[in-house]
């Protein structure tokens, strides 16, 4: 009887610590799973042998991974013997890689280099002194000669560059079904005041006219930033995201007002669509336009329309004239294990060759000015024009302006906002979450 | 320890607390219980107390600061909303459970043919994961451009001429009744998003509870409703005063393991809805990942942690505690 009782006892025992396993402490995150890159080095390297990289993106299918191989391809013929390891992981946008990642951090083990965002989301690494400054080196590679001085400028933290950009994509581009305009003899809309008016045209012809996705959570902040660029024009845009930002601006209403009769000329199950459904029903002419970063290109392509043909493009309206840029770009850890071999991984990537190898694939315009433009399409060599000459402001929503905390709040205001259009209750949440401007 | 006495030709020892049989027995578990110990206790440890710090960036050094992120969590309309949502879909997700389950199981229960086809069929959907359910159950209940355009089931309910049923769904904005709440920062009442994703986890769990409710149902001795049959009680006299009452601990397991369930559900909602329409359908786990890992507020997520640590706890521990005392009177 005895014995019984006891063992009932473990018993019970165990199962609440298995209920209590089971609630408690974070979300299991899935381990990393070192994947050696393709096209590993074929024979045994000869003298220089030995040396090993480890880098982190997530990069990992589709155009984005056809691109970062080709840059593996340069830099093993570059620097030979040497094991590329890309520390992948995949999904999310890059939120399971930067769950593992900050883990990898926290636990004092960083890979050598990792993709981050350019501009304030890496700053909550620099806080943390996982990162090197690399201002010295980007004059010793004399970057700072070939890309835009603006760009350097706002990737600038505490008066130091922090990571080398290889990308620029373009936040503010207005796509839109060229057959349906021509149907209607409607132009791309170019001010706000235009959007509303093509806008009634569309409805009053049953077609939606703006395509809004939700279910990836950026979309309708992302719309938002577009509008906020308009109503703000880039040097007020940009001062918004400074600490001390003053959100009682009455434009910050105003923006919101404008963004909600936007999105009232939407599809309604905004929320149940990623921004790549919102781009299919573009495509298909059941919606006039969206409001997409130029990634949308790279969809569009994939599924077989021609730019010019089926689709066109045309700056967001209000902001023609002004190119809101997001980057990616790769840093160099603070104890990094192979710091020399990340610092060739760090030259290669800001190089010409580089970016030309890594751009036209990944369907994204080089960070260098002095790019071969003949390798990249129709839109992507308007997109290198605009962006040597437009004037250049940070997304938020993409890493560039704002420090990821303050990004999360800026982005759950939105969302929320893209349910209730609720106007008052948006500026209130978007001043609350100003304090999270470091 | 009857049998033990008259096979062994030992003489009676003394009983001693740490006999032969126990070391044993302890030293099989206690690989176990060290993992546990450490893995599970310490880790909740090491949760509460980075909970009452500063760790809110990705930089380690932080100091002690009470119950601040506890306050600064709850102060969130976020959170309440979480909280809300909550308990919207707790209730609803175990009254339903139950009602369907036990239903299931009387009709199962009731001689029919195919038995063990029904029985299969009902507790099938539990063999899925949750992600699966949220994937397939999102593509139903996205609602497409209703009612012109619809896809999923509104788009079965035009092609069926019942048009007049379709409805937004996941996509759902409102709130009923959407009571205002002085010093609360969230509407109080039913997120009509809600409503599918409960639909879409009782389809996955109330098989379960059927065949909870058939084991409960098959260990009823006919002989106590034959009696009350005799003594004139009707059928549903029988079931009310008879089947139910003994059903009772049935019953209490199953909102036990539901319960813990639905109290610290995750991956339905993140890959049916993703929390929205704005934070319809969010609970505190997807808050808890967002503020952890995207916005790097560690302590934030810590505390959020521990509210669900004591949530569940509130539902367990008297359980527990009520079965154990059960099991003393016996």
């Amino acid at each position: 009887m005895q014995m019984t009782r006891w063992v009932r006892f473990l018993g019970s025992f165990s199962i609440v610590t298995l209920i209590l396993a089971a609630c408690g402490g974070a979300p299991a995150t899935p381990a990393a799973q070192p994947t050696t890159a393709p096209a590993a080095p074929t024979a045994a390297p000869a003298s220089t042998g030995g040396g090993k990289l480890e880098i982190f993106s997530w990069w990992t299918n589709g155009g984005e991974a056809d691109g970062l191989n080709a840059m593996f391809d340069i830099y093993k013929q570059q620097n030979t013997g040497i094991e590329i390891v890309n520390a992948t992981v995949a999904g999310g946008a890059g939120t399971n890689a930067k769950t593992v990642l900050k883990t990898r951090l926290q636990g004092g083990q960083p890979p050598d280099s990792w993709q981050v965002h350019a501009g304030k989301e890496l700053t909550s690494y620099v806080d943390a002194g996982q990162m090197e400054p690399l201002t010295q080196f980007f004059k010793d590679q004399g970057f700072d000669k070939v890309m835009p001085p603006r760009l350097l400028e706002q990737i600038t933290y505490n008066g130091e560059i922090w990571s080398v950009p290889v990308n620029i994509h373009r936040s503010n581009v207005l796509w839109y079904n060229i057959k349906v305009f021509q149907d209607n003899g409607l132009q791309p809309p170019k001010t706000m005041d235009d959007f509303f008016t093509v806008a009634e045209a569309l409805k009053s012809k049953g077609i939606t006219p703006l395509a809004v996705g939700g279910s990836d959570k950026f979309e309708t902040p992302h719309l938002f930033e577009s509008v906020l660029l308009a109503t703000f024009g880039p040097e007020d845009y940009a001062k918004l995201f400074q600490p001390g930002a003053d959100w009682s601006d009455p434009r910050v209403r105003q923006a919101a007002e404008t963004a909600a009769k936007m999105l009232e000329y939407s599809n309604s199950d905004r929320s149940s669509l990623g921004w790549a459904d919102a781009a299919q029903l573009v495509l298909d002419g059941k919606a006039g336009m969206t409001i997409m970063g130029d990634w949308a290109h790279g969809y569009f392509i994939s599924k077989g329309a021609r730019v010019g043909v089926d689709y066109g493009y045309a700056a967001a309206p209000g902001t023609d004239g002004i190119f809101m840029w997001l980057s990616d770009s790769f840093g160099l850890a603070k104890g990094a294990p192979n710091p020399e071999q990340a610092r060739a991984w760090l030259a290669l990537c800001g190089s010409r060759e580089g970016q030309d190898a890594f751009n036209p694939k990944k369907g994204s315009i080089p960070a260098r000015t002095d790019a071969d433009v003949s390798l990249y399409d129709e839109y992507l060599q308007y997109s290198i024009k605009a962006f040597g000459s437009e004037q250049l402001a940070p997304s938020v929503v993409h890493g560039a302006a704002a420090p990821e905390a303050y990004m999360t709040e800026y982005g759950n205001a939105l969302n929320v906002f893209a349910s209730d259009l609720d106007v008052d209750a948006v500026v209130q949440a978007l001043q609350d979450a100003a304090r999270d401007l470091k | 320890m009857q049998q033990a006495k008259t096979l062994s030709a030992r003489p009676a020892r003394p009983a001693r607390w740490l006999n032969r049989d126990r070391v044993i027995a302890l030293l099989m578990i206690s690989p176990s219980a060290l993992a546990i110990a450490v893995f599970v206790y310490g880790f909740i440890a090491w949760t509460g107390y980075v909970s009452l710090t500063s760790w809110n960036s990705l930089a380690t050094t932080s100091t002690f600061v009470g119950f601040d992120n506890y306050l600064s969590v709850f102060a969130t309309g976020r959170f309440q909303t979480n909280i809300r949502n909550l308990i919207v879909f707790t209730a609803f997700f175990l009254l339903a459970c139950l009602l369907i389950g036990l239903l299931l199981a009387v009709l199962v229960d009731s001689r029919i043919r195919f038995e063990g086809f029904f029985r299969s069929a009902y507790i099938f959907p539990m063999a899925l994961s949750f992600i699966v359910t949220g994937v397939v159950w999102r593509w139903l209940f996205a609602p497409g451009n209703w009612p012109d355009d619809p896809t999923g089931i509104n788009l079965l309910f035009k092609q069926l001429g019942l048009g007049f049923f379709q409805s937004a769904w996941i996509t759902d904005t409102g709130v009923v009744p959407g009571w205002r709440v002085e010093g609360l920062r969230t509407r109080i009442g039913v997120p009509m998003a809600m409503i599918p994703v409960v639909v879409a986890a009782v389809w996955q769990m109330s098989g379960f509870v059927m065949a909870m409710y058939l084991a409960g149902l098959r260990g009823i001795p006919d002989e106590i409703k034959e009696a009350a049959r005799v003594d004139g009680a009707s059928e549903w006299q029988v079931f009310r005063t008879i089947t139910l009452p003994l059903l009772q601990p049935i019953t209490l397991s199953a909102v036990i393991i539901l319960g813990h369930i639905s109290l610290k559900i995750f991956d339905l909602i993140v890959t049916m809805t993703g929390g929205a329409p704005g934070n319809n359908t969010e609970v505190p786990g997807l808050y808890m990942y967002e503020i952890t890992f995207k916005a790097n507020k560690f302590a934030e997520g810590a505390a959020v942690a521990m509210v669900m640590l004591v949530v569940v706890a509130l539902l367990v521990v008297p359980y527990l505690i009520y079965s154990r005392q059960t099991e003393v009177e016996r």
